[in-house]
């Protein structure tokens, strides 16, 4: 079972990833990219990270992607006018050279990583399991990032404001 | 068979960065190429979440729940970037601003 269901997300979210970078429109390639981020967000959940899919789901899918659509459809952007001319050796050599790239880094991968797999179930990264790692091990980290935040916060006011 | 083995996981991520790095090339609207950017950190946060599950411990999903919180500080701050420069310039497309180009 497990295969199956990462085979039709794999497909989808490559699928997905393809559309984004062809599709002329940038509110269409939005949408594709939301695609991607919710079958990531089910290969997740096929690794046990509880969390880190709702986490995908709502900070992701949700904050961020509305974000971008916000601003696309504020500045009023529209297709593409000016396309990539690709030169007449990107155009022949471009998806075999891909190809090759992919079959090569593929097979190494293969090679490289460790043997072994996790059924679905056996191991689980649900809520209680992050909390307890983001409060002991890793507080620090997580208080910086708070700062972080905050400064995020005052650019973007600084840089958005009418008059600097 | 039941299970996917780690290898699976860590080439679908390969192709998905494949993918943003490529469109980050070839795109040329801003907004596009932004999000290239944020299908690239997805690439590699499927490849800490893969490995977090491999070697069984929590550290992998903490790192991707980091990338995340970076990656929406940095959205935040690029598109009002990308807003700002529509101000002053009235275009989206990065082949008009060139003002740092020799």
């Amino acid at each position: 079972m497990d295969p199956i269901l990462f085979f039709i997300f794999a497909a989808v979210a490559v699928i997905c990833a393809i559309s984004l970078i062809v599709q002329k429109h940038p509110i269409k390639s939005a949408l594709s990219l939301i695609g991607v981020m919710g079958s990531l967000a089910i290969l997740y959940l096929l690794l046990g990270a509880e969390f880190i899919a709702a986490a995908q789901l709502i900070v992701y899918a949700g904050a961020i992607m509305v974000l971008f659509v916000f601003v696309i459809m504020l500045l009023n952007a529209g297709e593409e006018k000016s396309p990539a001319r690709p030169s007449w050796f990107a155009k022949l050599l471009g998806i075999p050279l891909m190809i090759a790239l992919l079959g090569i880094l593929s097979y190494v991968i293969q090679r490289a990583a460790p043997e072994g797999s996790l059924a679905f179930g056996e191991y689980t990264g649900g809520a209680r399991e992050v909390g307890r790692a983001l409060f002991t091990t890793y507080l620090l980290p997580f208080e910086i990032t708070s700062v972080l935040i905050l400064i995020a916060i005052l650019g973007a006011v600084v840089l958005a404001k009418k008059e600097l | 068979m039941n299970g996917v083995p780690l290898s699976w996981y860590l080439i679908l991520s390969a192709i998905l960065f494949a993918l943003g790095a490529a469109g980050f090339m070839i795109r040329k609207n801003m907004i596009t190429v932004f999000m290239c950017i944020e299908l690239m950190l997805n690439a590699v946060n499927l490849s800490f979440v893969a490995f977090s599950r491999h070697f069984k411990t929590i550290d992998g999903q903490i790192f991707t729940f980091f990338v995340m919180v970076v990656a929406a500080a940095e959205a935040a701050v690029g598109l009002a970037i990308i807003l700002t420069v529509f101000r002053n310039r009235s275009t989206l497309q990065v082949d008009d601003i060139d003002s740092l180009r020799l």
